[in-house]
């Protein structure tokens, strides 16, 4: 993803490894915390999350595209940042939507039916994304406008691209309010009872579907910001972008404990750098981490790091 | 008794099915304003399902359920805590993940007078000041006692005209069901009708104005508690005393 500093120091090197993989890792935090929710309230796999995440990118790309037009010979014509800002809300918004209708549609007429069923909905609505997407968008590559000047920034011994920073800020940022939304709220608390039992939390009075929804337009919204920041970072779009990507993801939130949005970050940036780390030595090997890690997860600790075990649903 | 109270909750000729199985054949009954009523019956008997079908848990496949007037077959359960029809669940159903404040708090969801479930939240405690002791910590470390504690001022939190309370003295000590049912009585003077279910018909005989007993979904009987207590039949079946 990024040049390396001229160096034959290791240490550098691992840390300059590190950097990247933060960057990749925060992504993955971002589609992740998607999947733990979910999941937390549902207990499905929401497959179709990763395809919603491929949306949030396309969703980012036309406005900024379309908007964000340059005039011929513009010395290094770059997006203005306020189109990036209307491309992001864009992006966000329809992909919240979307996540609710599919919610709506798809999930809940199936919320007493076995997990399976639901499971294989999902599947089933992942598959309808990315034919529609290849329908609508197109088989072939896109790639976002410029919107930096895409250098480096020294750190210290090691080279950060300005995106990657980008990246990890807004991730973070993103990340962090969520987490403080869900604990800190009363809103929040009304997700965290329905995600042990959503009977009882009726009975508090709070609306069951509507917060299940809510779920679905969060967790959708981070999706979108992970697929605008990837697809400013890396400028190919495909429909089927968001099958590697999800799964990555989904094994995120595996490891740092379904359900746990801390654990989400945590899985994201040791997914992230330990793929970096691997990529370095042996590029072709970077991908298959995402399986060990899942394997050795689900054989050691299938509770994951920051999961709490026994807190099934009553 | 012709200057009787109004009655607050109705229930005529209620069926409820779990598929094929008919838990509730046929279920009327009445609570009038300010009384507590308690339904009594054997594991099995229906009472739990009786609850959830008022409280909108369940919808019944054929009667009525009318509560101040009006008819609430079909509402659902969140939109009837708003009206003062609030429920604790049997098995108290604490959110454990959340704090003590946090369950509390949850119970006042339906509400937005913010002075109002402050003020509600203190009274929690004066009334259980073991719960005040263990506010922030998580429900799920509190003890059974503490927990049906939490469930009883939990559901406090929402104002409720009618409250629902099933099984209340399960699994607890003798001394905490005292506690427990000393507060019913307490909050019943304070004017909140209660409908409360039990299975340890002793205790509910003697915290109750009326009773019915339910036996495989069917009301066999009901009247005055205190004349229920020695009737025979409910001494042989449900007192543990030989006829
Ligand atoms: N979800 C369900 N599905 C199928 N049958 C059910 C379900 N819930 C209850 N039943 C059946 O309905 C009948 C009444 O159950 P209910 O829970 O109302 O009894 P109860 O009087 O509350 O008993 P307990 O004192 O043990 O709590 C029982 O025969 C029970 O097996
Ligand atoms: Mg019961």
């Amino acid at each position: 993803m990024l040049p390396l500093l001229e160096t034959s120091d290791l240490a550098t090197r691992l840390l300059q490894q590190c950097a990247n993989g933060v960057a990749k890792g925060s992504v993955y935090a971002l589609v992740a915390v998607g999947y733990t929710r979910v999941y937390g309230v549902l207990q499905l796999i929401n497959f179709a999350h990763s395809d919603v995440y491929m949306l949030g990118a396309y969703f980012s790309y036309y406005p900024a595209k379309w908007l964000g037009y340059m005039p011929e010979g513009a010395e290094k014509p770059k997006v203005p940042f306020y189109v990036l800002g209307l491309a992001f809300l864009f992006a966000v918004s329809a992909c919240a939507a979307t996540g609710m209708l599919i919610e709506r549609l798809a999930y809940r007429p199936l919320r007493n039916a076995s997990r399976l069923s639901a499971l294989i909905t999902a599947i089933g609505v992942s598959i309808l994304l990315q034919n529609v997407g290849q329908m609508v968008f197109g088989a072939d590559p896109k790639s976002f406008p410029r919107y930096m000047d895409q250098e480096s920034v020294a750190l210290g011994p090691i080279a950060v691209a300005d995106t990657s920073l980008v990246i990890i800020v807004v991730a973070a940022a993103m990340v962090g309010a969520l987490h403080l939304f869900v604990q800190r709220t009363r809103t929040g608390a009304a997700m965290r009872a329905c995600s042990h039992d959503m009977r009882t939390a009726g009975l508090m009075g709070v609306n069951v579907n509507a917060t299940v929804s809510l779920t679905f337009a969060l967790g959708s919204a981070m999706a979108a910001v992970g697929g605008m920041l990837i697809a400013m970072d890396q400028p190919r779009l495909t429909p089927t972008m968001g099958l590697l990507a999800g799964l990555k993801a989904f094994v995120a939130a595996v490891l740092g404990g379904i359900g746990s949005i801390p654990g989400a970050a945590l899985g994201g940036l040791l997914l992230g750098v330990a793929e970096s780390m691997v990529g370095a030595w042996n590029t072709t090997y970077a991908d298959a981490v995402a399986f060990v890690v899942l394997v050795v997860v689900l054989l050691v600790k299938p509770s994951g790091i920051l999961g709490k075990s026994g807190r099934e649903k009553v | 008794m012709s200057d009787a109270p109004a009655t607050l909750l109705d229930l005529k000729d209620v069926n409820v099915f779990y598929g094929a199985i008919h838990a509730l054949r046929g279920v009327s009954l009445e609570v009038r304003q300010g009384e507590v009523v308690t339904l009594i019956g054997a594991n099995g008997a229906g009472k739990t399902t009786t609850l959830a079908a008022i409280c909108g848990l369940l919808k019944p496949r054929s009667g009525e359920i009318r509560y101040g007037g009006e008819s609430i077959v079909g509402a659902a359960a969140h939109t009837l805590v708003g009206r003062g029809l609030v429920m604790a669940p049997e098995g108290r159903g604490i959110f454990p993940a959340l704090t003590v404040q946090e369950n509390l708090l949850l119970g006042a969801y339906s509400r937005r007078d913010k002075p109002g479930i402050a003020r509600d939240l203190q009274r929690g405690f004066d009334i259980f000041p073991r719960l005040a002791e263990r506010r922030s910590q998580k429900g799920g470390t509190l003890s059974g006692g503490e927990q049906q504690m939490l469930a009883i001022a939990r559901a406090l939190m929402a104002q409720p005209r009618l409250l629902l309370l099933d099984e209340p003295s399960l699994g607890l000590a003798p001394l905490v069901v005292q506690t427990i049912f000393a507060t019913v009585d307490a909050i019943n003077r304070e004017g909140v009708t209660i409908l409360l279910v039990e299975q340890n018909a002793h205790v509910a005989l003697k915290h109750s104005h009326r009773a019915y007993v339910l036996e495989s979904g069917q009301i066999q009987f009901s009247g005055a508690s205190a004349a229920l207590r020695n009737d025979p039949r409910v001494k042989a079946a449900y007192l543990g005393e030989g006829t």
